[in-house]
């Protein structure tokens, strides 16, 4: 059924593929992982045709398993990403990230006049709605959609 | 962090403000209970706010306690760049209570994370004012003899007044019908509205000060329309004189109506509301002392027995 799928894993002798990233948050979920620091092999894609997203990113990063507190932090800005565990070069877990109830030291808060942004100090976000993705400062109580979440 | 910080309204349950409304009523008995012999509180005000200080100062004296703190934090080392971390460390090893005051939104929550001494916010920018809250709670409790099932009309700057929307949850707990009355720019934010909804509470938006609103009113609350919270300057001129009650709005009114207002006034109440005994704004400054005393104690740990002991 999907050669494509089977091509774009086949790559990966061992590693990890997010797939069905927005293509408007790719590179907002490569620097929440991490990415750039990372020294294994990375294929990034973006603007792919996708059914449901109409246009989706893909980051594959061989030789890396991320633990589940690192993927699900992506959840707030890329909620429909999937995640998939590739050991000798088959899909081992396959999973949709799941959205936390808080965020912490990701997120930038929009309001000028947050503590946060006028102290050297830590963001939290409190998740508060999930279709679409909505978060809360902890400190300022100010709301934001996961779209528009700026990073840190 | 201490439990017994108080940042936000939200931070209590309804037993807690019914302890707390209790307590104050307590104190308006016994203003003068020595129940903090020996203890210091320090009073930071980064943001100059005369009124809320003196409050805060006078309730701590009456109660026996003795004061430190500043009132304008040009004259403080955070001016010198010192971090809010290090000035409320510093402060902790010197008292028994932190009330602070903030021009930064999110400002004491911080503080209350960084020191194991209790913190009261008096203030975080246009964030929260528990302590203003709970004398709003107070005056409708002390006017109306109970909290539930009142009909609370909101009049004026519903959008980013945070007197009203705290208000709004604190008396979520006691069934209340709330009249949102505001122009088009500043009416009751969205979240806000979803917060009724969620709690059952029932409420009407409207743009139309109308005799019918004020004759079912238990609380009208009157708030301030500032200038500056327009975009469009003809759209002030037009609204600004339709939120402003006068005396002979209140002729068939409920003879257990009482107007609040968290003061400073400016033209919302006209001068001829003053005298009608349903004008209940001055009263209302001076119950901040006994709700403060409360909050005071509570964040001290102190029980209402040991309170009554002293
Ligand atoms: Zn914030």
């Amino acid at each position: 059924m999907t050669e494509k799928k089977e091509l774009a894993v086949a790559a990966l002798r061992n590693g990890t593929v997010i797939d069905h990233i927005p293509s408007s948050a790719l590179f907002k979920a490569v620097r929440i992982l991490g990415i750039e620091h990372l020294d294994k092999a990375v294929t990034i894609g973006n603007n792919l045709a996708s059914g449901k997203l109409g246009k989706k990113g893909i980051i594959k990063v061989a030789d890396v398993e991320f633990d589940e507190a690192t993927l699900n932090r992506i959840a707030i800005i890329a909620p429909t990403a999937v995640v998939n565990v590739i050991r000798e070069y088959s899909v081992v877990e396959k999973r949709p990230v799941r959205l936390p109830d808080t965020v912490v030291g990701i997120v930038k808060c929009a309001n000028p006049k947050c503590i946060t942004n006028n102290e050297p100090m830590r963001t939290v976000f409190h998740v508060v709605g999930n279709n679409p993705v909505v978060i809360r400062c902890h400190y300022c109580n100010h709301a934001v959609k996961g779209d528009d979440a700026q990073l840190q | 962090m201490n439990k017994n910080s108080l940042v936000s309204i939200a931070d209590l349950n309804k037993e807690e403000l019914l302890a707390l409304l209790e307590q104050a009523s307590y104190f308006e008995k016994h203003p003068n209970s020595k129940i903090l012999d020996g203890k210091v509180v320090a009073t930071l005000f980064f943001e100059p706010s005369t009124r809320t200080r003196l409050s805060f100062e006078t309730a701590v004296n009456r109660l026996g306690g003795r004061v430190i703190g500043f009132s304008d934090a040009s004259t403080t080392s955070s001016s010198k760049g010192e971090t809010l971390h290090d000035t409320i460390k510093m402060v902790s090893n010197y008292v028994d209570l932190i009330v602070m005051r903030h021009y930064l939104e999110g400002a004491a929550r911080y503080a209350s994370e960084v020191t194991d001494v209790p913190v009261v916010n008096a203030g975080d920018g246009a964030n929260q004012h528990p302590s203003q809250t709970m004398l709003d709670l107070y005056s409708i409790y002390k006017t109306q003899g109970d909290l539930n099932n009142l009909t609370i009309t909101m009049v004026g700057d519903l959008k980013y007044g945070r007197t009203v929307h705290s208000l709004l949850q604190a008396m979520s707990y006691f069934n209340p019908t709330f009249r949102f009355v505001a122009c088009k720019e500043l009416q009751m934010p969205e979240e806000y509205l979803k917060f009724c909804d969620e709690n059952g509470i029932k409420y009407e938006c409207t743009t139309d000060f109308s005799p019918e609103i004020i004759n079912e009113s238990d609380i009208i609350y009157m708030t301030r329309v500032q200038r500056e919270r327009f975009t469009d300057i003809m759209e002030y001129e037009r609204v600004k004189n339709l939120y402003t009650l006068h005396n002979a709005m209140l002729a068939d009114s409920k003879p257990n109506l009482r107007i609040l207002h968290p003061l400073p006034r400016v033209n919302e109440i006209a001068y001829d509301v003053d005298a009608n005994p349903k004008a209940y704004y001055f009263d209302q400054a001076r119950n901040g002392l006994y709700a403060r005393q409360a909050i005071i104690c509570r964040a001290l740990g102190l029980t209402p027995d040991e309170c009554k002991k002293a």
